[in-house]
């Protein structure tokens, strides 16, 4: 059924699979797609662990879709003569094909554990730097006023323009006001969720000055993909001169009252 | 056929009575007409309505995909076709469209395509004929699990034409986007009828579920013992395993926001939640608790989307390596066990919805193991191909992609189990890539291989190989060019679901990228003319096949092509399991189930 052509053709055709695929892999940093620039403490674990998935998968990727076209090559019917190997399986393969998966998985599952700990679960001992509320479709910011504790009557807002001293822990309350949003800081590699009804802590310490983006990962309604913000990371003079700047102009555009009511 | 014809003496009574064309006088030939078509209680006719029906929402499902591409592809530019149709703003799409399409595309693939044609057309059509049976255990059950799609596609239907639009909150349905009535213009009726189609999909695949599984260990042919099954049938059986213990969940979760959006409880909205001005019900819930409930059913739901084609391919294989089956009860423990873990690994899509960071690490473990089953069933593969003795068919080259896209998505996806690149590559292109690798690149091409190789049984005769391999080349080529392609996007970030991400500084250059994907979706969806022609033109002037045009081994392949009512016009007896290919000393390269070791043996098991 065939000729040796068809054979050739459709083993090539499995080939080109893992060729294009390494390939793709391998140019897409040179036109810049590829992750986008680090700038925080805890991303350069994440990104050496995605590296090492990488490798670690392309190599079984290799292995398999290689294996593939051999056998698609070697064992084409209109090439290779007599019958086929009669047989039914072989129980040592089985074995190891399932113990050494087993066990890179689970050297993969202990080896990440520490990462995921870091980012999600040693929550620095220290007061919210600020908070953040998502709302369709922007995002509110919260910081503490001068007397440095949220939810009182001399805190600043602000919408969107989120700004952050460099080399510094910042920790941020993370609230929504009424769908599911998720505050995602590609540069950070910063991901969470704002679930309305929980609070939600987030930190972070970003180690190089810029201006980067705040993206709206999860969907929150017609208006999701523009609930864009911007992080500024500067200083810690530079962020004291803003702060204060903004301050005064709240202070100037709008009475006491106002800010109380505001804050309730 | 030399096996059906020696055990033509073996007639039963139940052959007898059921040929396909009844001589008998018909009073009243419209319900005659009615009942063999339409209201049909034969599994054949209901394998085979539920085939037309999924493939017709494919091809919608296919369209809504190419409208979200035109998109991503060219924001707000105008869209052929379907901006006349739905004259929003001179042409071009308004995002709130733009929602629902992915919304709508998520749901028709998923509830009206995916799991309708794997368990619904193939489960039906398969499972008598490849057991042994004249038909399902519970006829009737069966074809109400037809007829429970019909207001399931009139409500998925209806909704695109309510006001507001249909559904576009996500498949997922997260609240309180759609619990709350104006957080998004679909979130009124088109949420409503949403969940309600999801309701009848719920009792169509629990009817069938039941079925099948009654049908599988009770009416399996004389010999036909569990470990004689083929792949096939045991993928089918586990499926309708995890859907009976699985949907429950879904169907009830479904109700709880039906009773949040209509009667105003408060299951998944925090007290006092407000949307665009408006109260959420009562309150005193908590939106994560549907994500905990829908993926219990719906992370289960992804592995009845892929197990029955995981063994149809596997039937496959073995036909066209003629060989054996490399690893037949490592294949079975397998899928049991990806069956068994698909119910632990569930709040891997929750890895930072707010869920304790804890217990993500629990999942994450248990997430990392289920990749092992996989990996063995993978390895199990490739070697039955090799030492095999390869043809080249249109089924045997799909069922071959779907080996080697499936080892893709498999691969990607311990990406995403690893909670700290997930913080990263979570709600972004990457696991777009992934699923589709799964469920395009994997199901739907071993959708493609049975299709193309029972198609004989279906109807009696093949389906053109020349335009069978056109359709697979193209379509294999653009759909490594749409989807391998989201890999990279994902490695840069780029989230789903956004109407336009070129604003943010970090995506603005990937418009290109995203141009060449549609171009190349626009391909695929293109390709599948070549198979609808060759579809339907061999339907009725393909070359007529014999029983058994493969030479396979399998049960179904004695019985007629297409086979009557009541399939066999003999009694199966099953001596071996289904995949004795080139065994020494026989005189062909295959022996059937059926084919009896010597005739003393046969006369004597199959006597009353």
């Amino acid at each position: 059924m065939g000729s040796r052509w068809t054979g050739m053709f459709s083993s090539f055709l499995f080939l080109a699979v893992p060729v294009l695929g390494v390939a793709t892999f391998a140019i897409a940093p040179a036109f810049n797609i590829w992750l986008p620039k680090d700038v925080s403490s805890h991303g350069a674990t994440i990104d050496s662990l995605f590296m090492f998935i990488l490798i670690l998968t392309g190599i079984v990727f290799v292995i398999t879709e290689g294996l593939l076209f051999w056998f698609l090559w070697k064992y084409d019917a209109a090439k290779a003569t007599g019958p086929a190997t009669y047989v039914h399986g072989n129980h040592t393969l089985e074995v190891m094909w399932t113990l050494i998966p087993a066990g890179i998985l689970l050297f993969l599952a202990i080896y990440q554990m520490n990462t995921w700990a870091n980012v999600k679960m040693r929550r620095p001992a220290m007061a919210p730097t600020l908070e953040v509320v998502g709302r369709q479709f922007e995002w509110r910011l919260r910081y503490p006023g001068r007397d440095g504790t949220l939810g009182t009557p001399d805190d600043l807002f602000l919408v969107n323009d989120l700004h952050v001293p460099v080399d510094e822990d910042i920790l941020i309350q993370l609230k929504s006001m009424d769908v599911l949003h998720s505050f995602f800081l590609p540069n950070l590699r910063v991901k969470q969720d704002a679930v309305p009804g929980m609070k939600i802590p987030v930190w972070f310490k970003a180690t190089q000055t810029g201006q980067f983006d705040i993206v709206c990962a999860e969907l929150c309604g017609w208006g999701h993909y523009k609930m864009a913000g911007q992080i500024t990371i500067e200083s810690r003079k530079d962020f004291n001169a803003w702060l204060e700047s903004m301050y005064a102009k709240q202070e100037a555009t709008q009475p006491e009252q106002a800010a109380v009511a505001l804050a309730q | 056929m030399a096996t059906a014809t020696s055990s033509s003496t073996l007639v039963t009574g139940a052959a007898l009575t059921a040929s396909p064309n009844r001589q008998a006088p018909k009073p009243r030939p419209v319900m005659e007409f009615l009942s063999t078509y339409v209201f049909s209680k034969d599994h054949k006719v209901i394998g085979l309505q539920f085939l037309f029906s999924t493939l017709l929402w494919f091809l919608i499902g296919g369209l809504l995909a190419l409208a979200v591409r035109w998109q991503i592809a060219w924001p707000w530019s105008d869209v052929p076709v379907l901006g006349k149709l739905f004259a929003q703003q001179g042409g071009q799409m308004a995002p709130e469209f733009y929602t629902m399409l992915f919304t709508m595309h998520a749901t028709v693939m998923i509830f009206l395509v995916i799991i309708p044609i794997l368990a619904g057309a193939f489960g039906n059509f398969l499972i008598p004929l490849m057991i042994g049976a004249d038909d399902m255990a519970f006829p009737t059950l069966n074809m109400l699990s037809y007829w429970f799609m019909w207001p399931a596609f009139l409500f998925f239907g209806a909704s695109f034409f309510v006001e507001g639009g249909a559904a576009s909150s996500g498949w997922t349905s997260y609240p309180p986007l759609s619990t709350n009535v104006a957080a998004a213009p679909g979130s009124g009726w088109g949420q409503t009828l949403w969940l309600l189609g999801l309701t009848m999909v719920g009792v169509s695949s629990m009817l069938g579920s039941v079925n099948y599984m009654t049908t599988i260990i009770l009416m399996r042919a004389p010999g036909m013992t569990m470990f004689r099954l083929p792949m096939t049938i045991w993928a089918m059986f586990i499926t309708a395993v995890l859907q009976a213990f699985a949907l429950p969940v879904l169907t009830a979760a479904g109700f709880m926001q039906l009773a949040d959006r209509t009667i105003g409880t408060g299951f998944f909205s925090p007290e006092g939640n407000m949307v665009n001005n408006a109260l959420t019900s009562t309150g005193g819930g908590q939106p994560l608790l549907w994500q905990h409930l829908f993926w219990f059913y719906s992370h289960p739901a992804v592995y009845i989307m892929i197990l029955p084609a995981m063994g149809m391919v596997s039937d496959i294989m073995t036909c066209f390596a003629r060989k054996p089956l490399f690893g037949y009860r490592p294949m079975v423990y397998s899928i049991a066990g990806i069956a068994g873990l698909g119910f632990i690994v569930w709040g891997h899509h929750m890895f930072i919805s707010g869920m304790n960071p804890a217990l993500g690490m629990t999942f994450m473990v248990s997430t990392m193991m289920i990749a092992l089953p996989s990996a063995v069933k993978t390895f199990n593969w490739l070697g039955t191909v090799w030492g095999g003795r390869i043809q080249f068919t249109t089924a045997m080259l799909f069922a071959l992609s779907f080996v080697s896209m499936f080892i893709i998505g498999g691969l990607s996806g311990i990406f995403m189990a690893a909670t700290p690149v997930d913080i990263f590559i979570h709600d972004t292109y990457f696991i777009v890539a992934h699923f589709h690798y799964v469920l395009f690149a994997g199901t739907a091409m071993g959708v493609w291989a049975a299709i193309y190789f029972w198609f004989p049984k279906m109807f009696g005769r093949t389906m053109n190989e020349f335009w069978g391999k056109a359709h697979f080349f193209l379509t294999f080529i653009f759909l490594n060019g749409t989807f391998f392609t989201m890999h990279i996007l994902g490695a840069v970030g780029f989230p789903r679901r956004l109407a336009d991400a070129y604003h943010y500084e970090t995506f603005h250059h990937l418009q290109p990228l995203n141009a060449f994907m549609t171009w190349c979706a626009i391909g695929m969806v293109a390709s599948q003319i070549i198979f609808a022609i060759n579809f339907f033109w061999s339907m009725f002037f393909g070359p007529i096949a014999g029983r058994n045009p493969w030479r396979a081994n399998g049960l179904e392949w004695t019985a007629p092509s297409p086979p009557g009512h009541g399939n066999f016009d003999f009694q199966p007896v099953v001596y071996r399991g289904p995949y004795e290919y080139s065994v020494p000393g026989a005189d062909k390269d295959y022996l059937m189930q059926t084919d009896p070791p010597n005739a003393a043996a046969a006369a004597l098991a199959a006597a009353p």
